[in-house]
């Protein structure tokens, strides 16, 4: 009888020793004669755990970690003799599934990921996959278009524009002209790694996705504009493409049908602002990343001026499932105008960092404190930053925000492409807000003047806080600096650059040489 | 490491031929100069502007715009530590300061015997294995002193 056991091969897998892991389990399997299928798979998400092997037995998925070598070595061997659901070591963690961390979880864009061998097209089928686009195969473009304006899915990578709204503006332009489909996969933020996890562990839910917006709004060609940083994600969705177009799902007929649709990955080149969707449009065109002026809207001059859909990964991966399951199955999920599941990541100074998917709605505190487990150093937590680096710092007496693009606006916040970052108290938030207008001054791409001056004066304002020189008069001079990026820059660089230092100097001004805020007893 | 071709003319008329196809081609074209040659040679810009008929300054802007592309050939060992938050919460930055008093360079810099270049990196993705790093090509989680110590080591700093 073959075993079956699963080693990702996820990035954040393999920097943890994965591809080792796997060499030494081959080699103890040949060794203790055991026949066993080793499967790469994606990552389940529990990345505290990684690398996470797991031994299949009568069809339960068994979890050991996070493995080392020797570790693996020692369980593979001992499985000629025990299966997996017997054995006894120090890193086994039971079946798989019932983990609190994953069993609390709702996954429907993440539902196949860590299960199946990511660029295996009859494992996907084998999980529901490709049902998205038969039913959208089997309805007309307008009534896909308007399964995803009813679903209520809106753009995840930050902005939260509802993305039926978008794919609506290019269905009805003039048809008989090249429209794109491109997918934003330019996941910069610190603190998120959603879009990679399901391009390396799902490819072909994002393949499907495209496939199906473009049938939708008459795109033949889509592109994935994907960060250099992700060399894993970039092998994973070429060969999935590839696998996709030799069965005819990628091609002048996709799936035998009347439309054309073909995918390229583009590669980025290490600069944070292409993750702004006209800047991004401007680098596929072979341009320097400046971002452009709105409007004209993507969707009416986009790509090569043409009209364009351009969504984030998360939102084209949530695609296939609601044309499957229907619009009315993903809004259920959710609270008010933030309908279906968010994938939020746990990062940082966290004890279970991973990824975490569920219905919005959860609290904040509930994510860093119950499921993410407080802090990796064991000392209270000090400040959370959601939404990568553009996103505000929230102190614990926050905890009780809902995950809610409006409750976080509401509280001076943001979502964004939900990364949580969790610092302790040996952080300085003075430093963190320097750091704030550091990155915005590296990464500018210099059109706007509020943005490409005001992060370089803030960085020299903000040093000379730190050395304690004329406190209050600095200060004001961040907090008017803070102002006029706001509402004087073109895109949300320069323009949310102010909500990590804003939030940094109001929750935690004693870090700023001020006086500490009186806290309400129950906040601490 | 990989070994680098010697900059001609005739390879990146090459380069540039074998991209025409594609539309908007040039970061393609810049990414597969960088494989070939380690680095964006300056006397490689004028040959793909005249190939892609594109003005010389054109060609140089997206080169500099870009971090990703280089001006100069790197050291023999490219190290990138990411410094983005959640690599901060971890601690990346007592790491960069030990490799920097080790090399006797700041982040950002290649060594004088050109055995290492040292750069900030924003952020691989790794942010629930903090901190990260990625060296020549590889990447690594949960990096440490010692990790660290190890990869200095085998650079012979």
């Amino acid at each position: 009888m073959t075993i079956r056991i699963f080693i990702p091969r996820d990035a954040a897998a393999v920097a943890c020793g994965a591809d080792d892991i796997a060499r030494a389990i081959a080699a103890a399997a040949k060794k203790a004669k055991l026949k066993a299928d080793i499967v790469r798979n994606g990552s389940r998400g529990m990345l505290w755990l990684e690398p996470l092997m797991e031994v299949e037995d009568n069809g339960v998925r068994y979890a050991f970690g996070p493995m080392t070598e020797a570790d693996a070595s020692k369980i593979v061997a001992s499985l000629a003799k025990t299966p997996a659901s017997k054995i006894k070591h120090a890193l086994a963690l039971g079946p798989t599934e019932q983990i609190p961390f994953f069993k609390k979880q709702t996954r429907l864009t993440f539902a196949r990921c860590g299960i199946t061998d990511p660029v295996s097209l009859a494992d996907y089928k084998a999980h529901g996959g490709y049902k998205g686009l038969e039913r959208a195969l089997a309805i007309k473009p307008i009534e896909i278009v308007e399964e995803v304006t009813k679903s209520g899915l809106r753009g995840r990578g930050g902005a939260g524009f509802p993305t039926g709204i978008k794919w609506k503006t290019v269905h009805d332009t003039p048809m008989g002209q090249q429209k794109y489909i491109v997918c934003n996969a330019d996941e910069g933020d610190s603190g998120t790694f959603a879009d990679r996890m399901i391009m390396e562990g799902d490819p072909y839910v994002l393949v499907e996705g495209m496939t199906i917006a473009g049938i939708a709004v008459g795109a033949t060609k889509g592109y994935i504009y994907l960060r250099s940083e992700y060399p894993h994600a970039e092998i994973a969705l070429n060969e999935a493409i590839r696998n996709a177009r030799a069965a005819g799902l990628l091609g002048p007929k996709v799936a035998g049908s009347a439309h054309a649709f073909d995918l390229e990955v583009r590669m980025g080149a290490g600069a944070y602002v292409c993750g702004e969707e006209t800047s991004l449009l401007e680098s596929l065109e072979g341009k320097r990343g400046l971002v452009r002026a709105k409007p004209p809207l993507p969707a009416h001059k986009g790509l090569f001026g043409q009209p364009t859909v351009i969504n984030n990964v998360l939102s084209l991966a949530a695609v296939p499932y609601i044309l499957s399951e229907g619009a009315k199955a993903y809004y259920d999920y959710g609270m008010g105008r933030s309908r279906g599941t968010m994938p939020i990541q746990l990062a940082g100074n966290i004890k279970h960092g991973g990824l975490f998917e569920t219905a919005f709605g959860i609290s904040l505190g509930e994510l860093v404190d119950d499921i993410g487990g407080g802090t990796h150093s064991g000392r209270p937590v000090k400040a959370v930053q959601v939404g990568g680096p553009l996103g505000a710092y929230f102190p614990r007496s926050h905890f009780d925000t809902p995950f809610d693009y409006e409750a976080f606006a509401a509280r001076d916040g943001l979502i964004g492409h939900a990364g949580v970052v969790v610092f302790d108290d040996t952080a300085n938030m003075a430093k963190q807000a320097r750091f704030a207008f550091h990155f915005c001054a590296a990464e500018s791409c210099g059109k706007c003047t509020p943005c490409r001056i005001g992060a370089v004066r803030g960085r020299e304002t903000m040093d000379k806080i730190i050395a304690g020189q004329n406190t209050e008069a600095n200060l004001a001079v961040v907090e008017d600096l803070c102002n006029t990026m706001k509402f004087g820059s073109l895109c949300a660089l320069g323009g949310f650059t102010p909500y990590p230092v804003s939030s940094a100097l109001n929750h935690f001004p004693e870090d700023f040489g001020r006086p500490a805020q009186k806290l309400p007893a129950a906040a601490e | 490491m990989t070994a680098f071709e010697p900059w001609s003319e005739e390879r990146t008329s090459s380069i540039v031929a074998a991209h025409t196809h594609l539309e908007g081609p040039l970061m393609p074209i810049l990414h597969a100069i960088q494989e070939a040659f380690g680095f964006v040679p300056e006397a490689a810009i004028p040959v793909i502007a005249r190939d892609l008929n594109l003005s010389r300054a054109e060609v140089h802007g997206v080169v500099t715009f870009y971090h990703d592309f280089r001006r100069e050939p790197a050291g023999r060992k490219i190290i990138k530590v990411c410094r983005a938050e959640a690599c901060q919460s971890m601690g990346c930055e007592s790491l960069v300061k030990h490799a920097e008093d080790r090399l006797g360079i700041e982040c950002g810099g290649t060594t004088a015997d050109g055995r290492v270049t040292f750069e900030t990196i924003y952020c691989l993705g790794l942010c629930a294995t903090a901190p990260s790093a990625m060296v020549d090509g590889k990447i690594i989680g949960r990096l440490d002193t010692a990790k660290l110590d190890k990869i200095l080591s085998e650079t012979g700093a």
